[in-house]
């Protein structure tokens, strides 16, 4: 807790534009911040313009999510858990790629699912003990269904996005929530220079502004824009004997 | 691969194609530069063509950090890519506010460096670049140098009101104005003619703000009859007792949005002349003092949003000069009878009296600056070029912050230091990686 009463909020991929997008939307709100990621010193500047603007104070710590060994150490240090932790980790890899090469699967498979369950899970038994906190998995519409043109990272999704529901089962009426977030398409350094339709598009800030809000509303599953609700609702209802014929 | 856009400025007018990358840091603007003509985009306020790139535009809306800050001195350290708009709303409650400021806050640090830009107190403190300490710049080769009054102080020059032109200004440090509250102690004078106007500016140069909106269609008599409005930073002792214990807290003005671009007919001689005469019977009516939030004061037109769509699809342009004091007077009578005379009009017109120029190619010079807005079409155009020449024949100089339309020759003719900027650009290697589609047509 600050001055302000306002929890701490941990980002793990504090570089990503979305997860600094949610660091910003925490500090307005008067929420101090750790930003954890790989190549921390990089950060410095990202720190000062959030602590400056917001006059919270702001951290920054090192973590590569995949040295499960580190990672683990990471989240026993300190007196008390953060009163909220959002992974936004995340990697896209090339689909085709990730077909071919096996060490690129496993990194894509491991970095979107195996390492952010394995972090939010340490920190579920944390804040299980200490009877609060919030939990936030940037997740993605993609673990919906698994689809040809991205299954690999899409299955990873999917695998996280179950993961987090169980977490959620598990630690109802335990005064620890967890939130499940499907953002659909984000203008961020992921898909810069991809041709998306424009109007599926949300900016990092709206991402941040629906994580706060269902933060603050106890939200379980978000979509950033509502249609995507609807578009993977389809998708989802589609047979699978027709679904296994469309390119989407 | 970067996307190419249209893009235009603040008049719409006119629009052009460009590749449009959007850099967050120095590595990415670096990976950038090449031959062709690139040049940085903040705001995207200026109303012409000088933030497009002749091929690639650089939005520096993503280097927007805050860094540092010296409660001392009241300087920031920040990247260019801020608009003074955050800058206010972070550092006003905390009792500080910009220097110098334009009619607008959307505009970022570095549109406000390049176009070294004047507010309503130039007569008094000068235009944006006296509170520069100093900027990073990154030059054609992507080395940065840093450059301020002492040290790269020809650089430092150069860059301010160099429309882009020298390089990519990453970043800067400015010193801010500590004020006691967020209130305007605001003062309007009524001037019923242009002799009247010009006396009342001449009066008030102790103030620390000035500036006059003059209605540009009243003809004979009344020619250049005017609204001058003074300002000072109210004190706390200023405000009503009830508000000092929040002296920064002001009500949050309405925002309206321009929701569509307005049909052709609503902006005609007519609709502008009684918008004109309106504006100037109720301003009027509201002579003498008045305490006034820092939003409504600066920028009144800010708080309706997309108001550059009220002219049309076709867009609009500005016409800035500045003329020098002592042919001030003969040219403004000029410039404001030929308007008239067209009856092409401008719901915006204001007058403002400047302080001492400083070095390089920004644009203020001791005199009269008039700007005026006008729709984009046939006649406007031929009163334009006709409002050029007047503005050329009583030693006047151009805003390029607000220009469209100037031929290089009018521009190279009424301003010298043009020539040495181009060779300046040439002989450091600039003009092979900076170029906008201004510079291109101003053989800059
Ligand atoms: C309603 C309104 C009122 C205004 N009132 C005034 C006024 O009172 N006084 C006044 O002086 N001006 C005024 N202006 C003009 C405005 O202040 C200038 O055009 C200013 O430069 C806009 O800043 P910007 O960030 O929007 O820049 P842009 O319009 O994006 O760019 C303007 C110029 O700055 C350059 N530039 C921008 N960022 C950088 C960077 N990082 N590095 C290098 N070059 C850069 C661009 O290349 C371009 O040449 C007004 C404009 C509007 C729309
Ligand atoms: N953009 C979209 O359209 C979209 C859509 C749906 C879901 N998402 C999800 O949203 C999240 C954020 O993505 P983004 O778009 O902002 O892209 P991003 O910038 O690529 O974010 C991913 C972040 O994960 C971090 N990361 C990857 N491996 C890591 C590791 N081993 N240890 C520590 N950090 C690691 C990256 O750190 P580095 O900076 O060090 O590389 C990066 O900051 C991701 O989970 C993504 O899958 C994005």
């Amino acid at each position: 807790m600050s001055e302000t009463g306002k929890q701490r909020v941990l980002i793990l991929g504090g570089r990503s534009d979305i997860g600094l997008a949610i660091a910003r939307r925490f500090a307005a709100d008067g929420h101090p911040i750790t930003l954890a990621a790989r190549n921390a010193q990089t950060l410095e500047d990202d720190k000062a313009d959030i602590a400056l603007r917001n006059a919270v104070e702001v951290s920054v710590e090192e973590l590569d999510v995949l040295d499960t060994e580190a990672m683990a150490a990471f989240v026993a240090k300190g007196a008390a858990p953060p009163g909220i932790v959002v992974s936004v980790i995340g990697v896209m890899g090339d689909q085709h790629e990730n077909q071919r090469v096996a060490e690129q699967a496993a990194l894509v498979m491991r970095t979107n699912y195996e390492a952010p369950a394995l972090a939010l899970g340490l920190y579920a038994e944390l804040m299980e003990a200490a009877g609060e906190g919030v939990l936030v998995g940037v997740s993605s519409v993609a673990g919906d269904r698994g689809r040809g043109s991205n299954y690999v990272y899409g299955s990873a999704k999917a695998g996280f996005t179950a993961y987090l529901s169980g977490l959620r089962n598990r630690l109802s009426g335990k005064g620890v929530h967890v939130v499940t977030v499907k953002p659909g398409f984000v203008a961020t350094r992921m898909t810069d220079g991809m041709d998306l339709p424009q109007r599926l598009v949300a900016q990092p800030e709206e991402v941040a502004e629906a994580i706060w809000h269902a933060v603050e509303k106890r939200r379980d599953v978000v979509y950033v824009k509502p249609v995507w609700r609807w578009i993977m609702g389809i998708i989802g209802m589609l047979p699978e004997r027709v679904f296994k014929k469309t390119s989407l | 691969m970067t996307p190419s856009v249209a893009l235009s400025g603040w008049g719409r007018f006119p629009t052009c194609w460009t590749r449009l990358a959007a850099p967050r840091g120095p590595t990415d603007v670096k990976a950038e530069l090449s031959p062709g003509g690139v040049i940085a985009r903040g705001g995207g306020r200026a109303y012409g063509d000088s933030a497009i790139g002749s091929s690639r535009t650089l939005d520096m809306g993503r280097m927007n950090r805050m860094l540092a800050f010296d409660y001392e001195t009241g300087t920031l350290v920040a990247e260019a890519g801020v608009r003074l708009s955050e800058i206010i709303d972070v550092f006003l409650p905390r009792g500080f506010f910009p220097f110098v400021t334009p009619g607008t806050k959307f505009v970022s640090l570095g549109g406000a460096i390049a176009a070294d830009v004047h507010g309503k107190n130039h007569h008094k403190d000068g235009s944006f670049g006296a509170f520069v300490e100093w900027i990073d710049v990154m030059g054609a080769d992507g080395e940065v140098t840093r450059a301020g009054p002492r040290d790269n102080g020809a650089l430092f020059e150069w860059t301010l009101g160099g429309m882009g032109l020298t390089g990519i200004i990453l970043r800067a440090a400015i010193r801010l104005r500590p004020v006691e509250t967020a209130w305007i102690k605001q003062q309007t004078l009524v001037a019923p003619d242009l002799d009247a106007a010009l006396d009342a500016f001449e009066r008030a140069d102790e103030a620390t703000y000035s500036v006059a909106w003059i209605d540009c269609l009243a003809s004979g008599k009344e020619l250049g009859r005017s609204l001058i409005l003074l300002g000072e930073h109210a004190s706390a002792e200023d405000l009503p007792p009830e508000q000092r214990a929040h002296p920064f807290r002001t009500a949050p003005r309405r925002k309206r949005t321009v929701p569509f671009d307005a049909p052709r007919f609503t902006l005609n001689r007519h609709t502008v002349r009684a918008f004109n005469a309106a504006y100037w019977r109720n301003g009027s009516k509201r002579e003498g003092e008045a305490l006034v939030d820092w939003d409504s004061y600066f920028y009144p037109l800010d708080a309706i949003l997309g108001w550059n769509r009220i002219y049309g699809r076709r867009g609009f342009v500005q016409f800035q000069c500045v003329l020098p004091l002592d042919r001030a007077r003969d040219g403004l009578e000029r410039l404001l009878l030929e308007t008239s005379q067209a009856g092409q009009g401008s719901f915006l017109a204001v007058l403002k009296r400047l302080g001492p120029e400083r070095g390089g190619l920004s644009f203020p010079m001791s005199g009269y600056t008039l700007a005026l807005d006008f729709p984009v079409n046939r006649r406007a155009l031929a009163l334009i070029e006709r409002l050029e020449s007047i503005a050329i024949e009583h030693g006047g100089r151009f805003y390029l912050a607000k220009d469209a339309l100037l031929g290089a020759r009018s521009l190279h003719e009424a301003d010298p230091r043009a020539g040495l900027f181009r060779q300046m650009r040439s002989e450091r290697g600039m003009n092979g990686v900076f170029g906008s589609r201004q510079s291109d047509r101003l053989l800059l």
